[in-house]
């Protein structure tokens, strides 16, 4: 057998696992493994920051549902990755991180660029490697993706160091690996299935909670499938967004601290919740204490310890969310269980529904001003191809578009849900593109959030991965400022950035399109020029500073204590 | 809130104390105890745990560590129905003759034994259950305890296998 170093182990496992890009960038630590990039057919992405690097590898993650990878040398290469990797850890987004290390034995020597990125990441990864031999890369390499992509997904560190790279040693490629202390296939409990649905069947006021697992496990079809031979209504956590098409009739929208009114109100109604892929985060669910109290709660996770961590079920499924509902749909069937569409006037429970929904959609008020993010959003909306995928940054920007912006085809939208991380959403939708090139991938941002990856223009234009930025700018941090405005009376501090850039410049400097669009028909005509673009196009849309995003749970209160509107 | 061990069997390499410890700071989990040793198999470690809590905390406790990839199994050990000893060593103010025979005495009725003498303190180790440590610990107190070390809790389950 031929010898080979660790840094050609490295690339070689990774052209094994399938890997079409890798999003990093080089320095003294990695430089064995760049030099093995030279020759391989990975396409290589560079970036401007590794943050963006990682969030880029999220971004292809999400939309390919598989792992995306990402690259930075040592010390502060690996530091700047960290809050790409908490971002990807907390949304269980599969990304697989490699960081060069300093040489062995300068490890804890406190070495130039040394730094311990396997213990900064302990409680932000699944799992970190750092291979001491180079015979152990490729083996390590299999592992990680398994673990990464495998039962509840999630970000895992390599960290390689110097030498271990150089050196070369016999190298075995395994075909599959095994990871003792890790069983991520967990089959379903038929029997919990059968007790779940009696429950579904019994309550009178069944509601569905669809959360990210439906995405992650790619439970589309079923979702709808069991939804419709039932008749429930569907709410989403934010996370969930868009798992069911939101132009259903079951459909309700998110719930949570800037959900739908009636999918915030008619889930405190419901008798049952089946939670679906879902871990009743705080942001979702209000107080854990009060919500669900009275009502009975069917469970299905694929992570063992969801199951009760924020809230007790009456049946808990341990399961893959698809496995599970197919097993569930199956069940039905051979009961001879299908309701139909008549079922909108006989159940008076649906009957409630429509009204509730009705009613709130009606009273919606949007901003006075011509150009709003509501209005903008609608428009988006009506011009986008439903197959566009969509991700945001986050703030105000982010919460318009949970309400305004239907996301139709499931699957094609996602955000920064978990860790909030401004700046996430641009390098995000170009890791997208990159996993779907074929498809239109908007960012909908806000300024100061653009403002933090902006620099990612270079990589968008420079790769020819082009996006469309769709910046509801108000020309401040527009969603502090509303907890300023509506709970530290008016004593606005930290939060105005005074239109600063000129985003249409910033744009034209990268050689990417900026465009302004000040009315409702220059808005349509910049969408349209953004859609027929191969550059990335900058669509800079100034709306009121004093817009609010309502309706708002308030931080510490209760989903009953959503306000609707100012 | 009651007193519950808890038993993990864990690879035996670098960093996985680390990982469990570092898990239970940030899911803010109290314990008691941790004692970590090696077992009848070489590659594998045993970590033994006791908390003081309630049912559903310790269940999300063994879940989360069930969680953590280099944790193999992960057991709950009965108090009833297992085995469980801690070491003490505790070096006590011993300076007269009196003293000296009054420690040793007791140190005889708890089974321990005196390990160390000096011409000031007496050290003892005492083997049981922690409250059987606490008892003695609680009867020598007042002749002035200099320094103390616990292990921690050691358990395996009674009987041939678990679960
Ligand atoms: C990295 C990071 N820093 C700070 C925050 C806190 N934060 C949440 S929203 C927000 C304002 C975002 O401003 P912008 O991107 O302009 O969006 P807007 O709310 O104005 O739509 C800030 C500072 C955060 N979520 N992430
Ligand atoms: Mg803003």
């Amino acid at each position: 057998m031929v010898e080979i170093s660790g840094a050609k182990a490295l690339v070689q496992a990774l052209e094994r696992e399938g890997v079409e890009a890798i999003f990093g960038m080089p320095g003294g630590a990695n430089l064995p493994i760049y030099d093995e990039l030279y020759s391989s057919s990975i396409r290589h992405i560079l970036v401007r920051h590794e943050q963006s690097a990682a969030h880029m590898a999220d971004g292809y993650a999400r939309i390919k549902r598989k792992a995306g990878v990402c690259f930075a040398t040592s010390g502060p290469g690996a530091t700047n990755l960290v809050t790409g990797i908490a971002t990807a850890y907390m949304d269980s987004s599969p990304i697989i991180a490699v960081t060069g290390q300093v040489p062995r034995a300068m490890i804890g020597k406190d070495a130039f660029q040394e730094c311990d990125i396997v213990g900064i990441c302990a409680s932000i990864t699944k799992y970190c490697f750092q291979p001491m031999h180079p015979r152990e890369v490729p083996e390590v390499v299999k592992k990680a993706f398994y673990i990464a992509e495998s039962g509840r997904p999630g970000p895992v560190l390599i960290d390689v160091p110097k030498d271990v790279q150089q050196e070369s040693a016999e190298m075995v490629f395994p075909e599959i690996v095994k990871v003792r202390g890790y069983s991520p296939h967990i089959e379903p409990d038929v029997a919990q299935v059968s007790r779940a649905i009696d429950l579904l069947l019994n309550a009178e006021r069944p509601i569905i909670m669809a959360g990210g697992g439906v995405h992650i496990s790619g439970a589309f079809a079923e979702l709808q499938a069991l939804a419709e031979m039932l008749m429930i209504p569907v709410v989403t956590t934010f996370k969930g967004k868009g798992v069911f098409p939101e132009n259903h009739p079951l459909s309700l929208g998110p719930i949570g601290m800037h959900g739908h009114a009636e999918a915030n109100k008619l889930v405190t109604e419901a008798d049952l919740l089946f939670a679906i892929g879902s871990r009743f985060s705080d942001r979702s669910v209000g107080r854990f204490d009060e919500f669900g109290r009275d009502m009975k709660i069917v469970h299905i996770d694929i992570d063992p310890a969801e199951i009760g961590k924020n809230k007790q079920a009456d049946v808990g499924i341990v399961g893959d969310v698809k496995v599970s509902l197919r097993i569930m749909l199956k069940m039905l069937a051979s009961r001879m269980i299908r309701k139909g569409e008549g079922e909108w006037e006989s159940n008076q429970w649906l009957r409630h529904v429509r009204e509730v929904r009705e009613y709130y959609r009606s009273i919606i008020k949007d901003h006075p001003r011509e150009v709003t993010a509501m209005k903008a959003l609608k428009k988006l909306r009506e011009l986008l191809p439903a197959d566009a995928i969509v991700t945001t940054e986050v703030g105000q920007c982010q919460m318009w578009t949970s309400l305004h912006f239907d996301v139709i085809s499931p699957g094609t939208f996602f955000s920064s849900t978990g860790l909030g991380t401004m700046g996430f959403g641009f390098p995000a939708s170009i890791g997208a593109k990159v996993a779907r090139p074929d498809v239109p991938v908007v960012d909908i941002a806000g300024d100061g959030s653009f403002n933090m990856t902006e620099n990612s223009l270079a990589v968008s234009v420079l790769e020819n991965i082009p996006v469309i930025v769709f910046l509801l700018n108000n020309y401040s941090l527009g969603m502090v400022a509303q907890w300023q405005r509506l709970f530290y009376n008016r004593r606005m501090i930290g939060v105005d950035l005074k239109g600063m850039p000129d985003f249409v410049k910033v744009a034209e400097a990268y050689g990417a399109q900026g465009i302004r669009a000040e009315s409702m028909d220059e808005l349509d005509k910049a969408i349209r020029r953004a859609l027929s673009s191969d550059v990335a196009t900058v669509i800079d849309i100034p709306i009121d500073p004093e817009e609010n995003v309502f309706p708002f749970m308030p931080p510490g209160k209760g989903l009953k204590d959503t306000i609707v509107a100012a | 809130m009651t007193w519950r061990i808890i038993s993990a069997l864990v690879e035996n390499k670098p960093g996985v104390l680390f990982r469990v410890s570092n898990m239970f700071r940030a899911r803010g989990f109290n314990i008691e105890s941790l004692s970590v040793g090696p077992t009848e198999e070489q590659d594998l470690s045993r970590i033994t745990i006791t908390i003081n809590s309630d049912e559903h905390t310790t269940e999300q406790l063994v879940k989360q560590l069930r969680k953590i990839i280099d944790v193999v199994d992960v057991i709950r050990l009965p108090l009833d129905n297992s085995v469980y000893r801690e070491l003490a060593l505790i070096k006590l103010k011993a300076e007269d003759p009196t003293t000296r025979l009054e420690i040793t005495n007791l140190v005889n009725v708890f089974r321990g034994k005196v390990v160390d003498i000096s011409k000031r303190s007496m050290m003892v180790e005492i083997t049981g259950t922690p409250d059987k440590i606490d008892a003695f610990k609680a009867l020598v107190e007042h002749y002035g305890i200099i320094q103390l070390a616990r292990t921690g809790v050691c358990a395996l389950p009674r009987g041939v296998v678990h679960e």
